[in-house]
């Protein structure tokens, strides 16, 4: 068990061992942990096949760039071998699994060992300590639990630091607040436009956050959000609002979190090795240039994932730091390789709101989705074209209207706003459609 | 009984009108009455006009979504009370008016309106002499 003793409240550094190697240092480790991982690998028949027809074995690395002659790990490799087939240890050394959706095929699996399970708590608790919680304060955990990785993952990661932990979950904003106020809460996190949601509430109830609260830090995460956004969250509740990555894949929170400078995160290089390629040639990019984002863990012993494309598009902001960690500094999440949308800590497919439409024998199948904020919350807009004129009835096509919006709610689990569009109203896509107009400047 | 009118769904957005108009100028169609209502989003612009059927194909070739539909016409004199007396035994007979419109041509009153249920409605007429327009009787007051 890697359960090393919790520091004074005075340290700036929760494991300053790690969190202040120097590059060379850093390098180094990641060396040796990607040697062990690619010999965990092996026990795997899938990993195996891909390592030894690319000629890879732990003894050939020799330097982290030698991690480029890895074959990349996709989302549907994931998919496709659902849901044990990455599995690097036998299922009675497990503990855990999590779980997303399956909102475009099959959903995906990731296994923890209990080490899995310790080592991502003291991360998260790596993150909380950087922005300057520590024991005395109270941490409320406003984000989906379940299968949910930012409900555990924070759950566990706050009770290592030391904090008082409150698992409130997702929604009941009045009782949200009572919480803050009975439990006297100093640091909250949640999803962004929750946030926003809480101090509509507040201020619904006369409730000053800066008066009738203890807040003083906030982690938000999960969803894509602007500078601007966080600038607003930050001005509303008067406190520093800390941007947090994370991704089930990896373990969940606790990958990258921004540190007292929110100047990019820092990504945790004892943890993870960290890539940004061009999406189109899988080359790497310079540090500056925007690329995909490409992550290897290097310390999880169920699932390790060898060069996972993760779709997120990002920069490297610099390798060193006034805070002292020489971790990797990544930009905001600047968009997305696919052609995936985060609406409301939600994941949606365009394939999933065109499988809707496409039941509908009075729709064409040219539709525009636009993705708008309004006072911080994202709203999605489905405009389609009316194939035929089948009424002229506006009782009827209004009746449309509204089963088109209750289906895609029933698959997507939010209430679009639906307009139906006079054929040839809709710009007609030329190669390839564009379907998806984001209007949000979230990714800014 | 009926006459054919055009039923054309439009968004709400400058120049759609616009564009329907000029493909019938472009085809010599007549206008007899034309109607929309003020909606949010999209509206069904209603058209009576010569030649429908040829006016609804050649919409739908240029890709407007276009329907055909039947409604029910009355010639009605140009005098105050009439279209009252012509709703009055409609709605005696319990036939309810989805949407109706008057205008006047050749010194008549013309009212156009869709009926539920219609064959209720044909009845009505047809029992309390109110004079009809068929479709040849429109294009000859044109
Ligand atoms: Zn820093």
């Amino acid at each position: 068990m890697i359960k090393f003793p919790v520091p004074d409240d005075s340290c700036e550094y929760f494991d300053k061992e790690h969190e202040t190697m120097t590059r060379e240092q850093i390098e180094a480790l990641q060396v040796e942990r990607l040697r062990e991982t690619v010999a965990r690998c092996m026990k795997n028949p899938i990993y195996k096949k891909r390592l030894e027809e690319a000629g890879v074995t732990p003894e050939s690395i020799s330097s982290v760039a030698d991690i480029r002659r890895i074959p990349f790990t996709t989302k549907s490799d994931l998919r496709d071998n659902y849901p044990f087939g990455l599995s690097c240890v036998p299922l009675r050394d497990c503990v855990r699994l999590h779980s997303s959706s399956g909102t475009t095929g099959n959903p995906t699996v990731i296994l923890h060992t209990q080490n899995d399970l310790d080592e991502w708590a003291n991360q998260v608790a790596r993150n909380l300590w950087m922005v300057g919680l520590r024991p005395d304060d109270v941490f409320q955990n406003s984000s989906g639990y379940g299968m949910f990785t930012g409900g555990l993952g924070f759950q566990y990661g706050a009770e290592r630091l030391g904090m008082l932990t409150v698992p409130a979950a997702a929604g009941n904003s009045l009782r949200q607040i009572k919480f803050m106020r009975d439990f006297g809460t100093t640091a909250l996190h949640a999803v962004p436009s929750y946030v926003t949601r809480l101090y509509e509430v507040m201020q619904e109830q006369g409730v000053d956050p800066r008066k009738d609260t203890k807040l003083k830090v906030l982690a938000i995460g999960a969803e894509p959000h602007s500078e601007e956004q966080r600038q607003r969250i930050q001005n509303m509740l008067g406190v520093k609002a800390y941007n947090s990555f994370g991704m089930s894949e990896m373990c969940g929170p606790g990958v990258g979190f921004e540190c007292k400078e929110q100047n990019g995160l820092h990504f945790w290089e004892d943890y993870y090795i960290v890539e940004i390629v061009d999406p189109e040639t899988l080359e790497p990019v310079p540090d500056g240039e925007i690329g995909e984002l490409v992550l290897t863990s290097i310390k999880r012993e169920a699932m390790p994932l060898l060069r996972y494309r993760t779709r997120d598009l990002t920069r490297v902001l610099g390798r060193t730091c006034p805070c002292g960690r020489n971790h990797v500094r990544i930009d905001r999440m600047k968009g997305r390789s696919d052609d995936m949308m985060v609406l409301r800590g939600v994941n949606i497919f365009p394939i999933q709101i065109e499988k809707i439409l496409m039941n509908f024998k009075e729709l064409a199948s040219n539709y525009l989705i636009t993705l708008t904020t309004d006072q911080d919350n994202d709203n999605m807009t489905v405009e389609v074209e009316l194939e035929e004129l089948f009424t002229d009835d506006y009782g009827r096509l209004e009746s449309l209207r509204k089963e088109v919006t209750r289906q895609l709610k029933d698959e997507i689990l939010l209430t679009p706003i639906v307009k139906l569009v006079p054929k040839g109203s809709l710009p007609v896509s030329e190669g390839k459609a564009v379907r998806v107009v984001d209007k949000r400047k979230v990714y800014q | 009984m009926t006459i054919h009118q055009l039923s054309i769904f439009v968004e709400n957005q400058q120049g759609t009108l616009l564009k329907v108009l000029d493909i019938l100028k472009e085809a010599g169609i007549q206008l007899v009455a034309t109607t929309i209502a003020d909606t949010q989003e999209y509206g069904i612009y209603r058209v009576i006009c010569s030649e429908p059927t040829r006016a609804y194909i050649i919409l739908k070739e240029a890709g407007i979504n276009v329907a055909l539909t039947d409604v029910l016409a009355l010639e009605l004199d140009n005098q105050p009370g009439r279209a009252a007396d012509a709703i009055r035994v409609i709605s005696a007979a319990g036939v309810s008016i989805k949407y109706m419109y008057t205008f006047l041509l050749g010194g008549k009153g013309v009212m156009i309106f869709r009926a539920d249920p219609c064959d209720k409605a044909k009845e009505a007429i047809i029992l309390n002499k109110l004079k009809f327009i068929a479709e040849e009787d429109l294009s000859k007051l044109l």
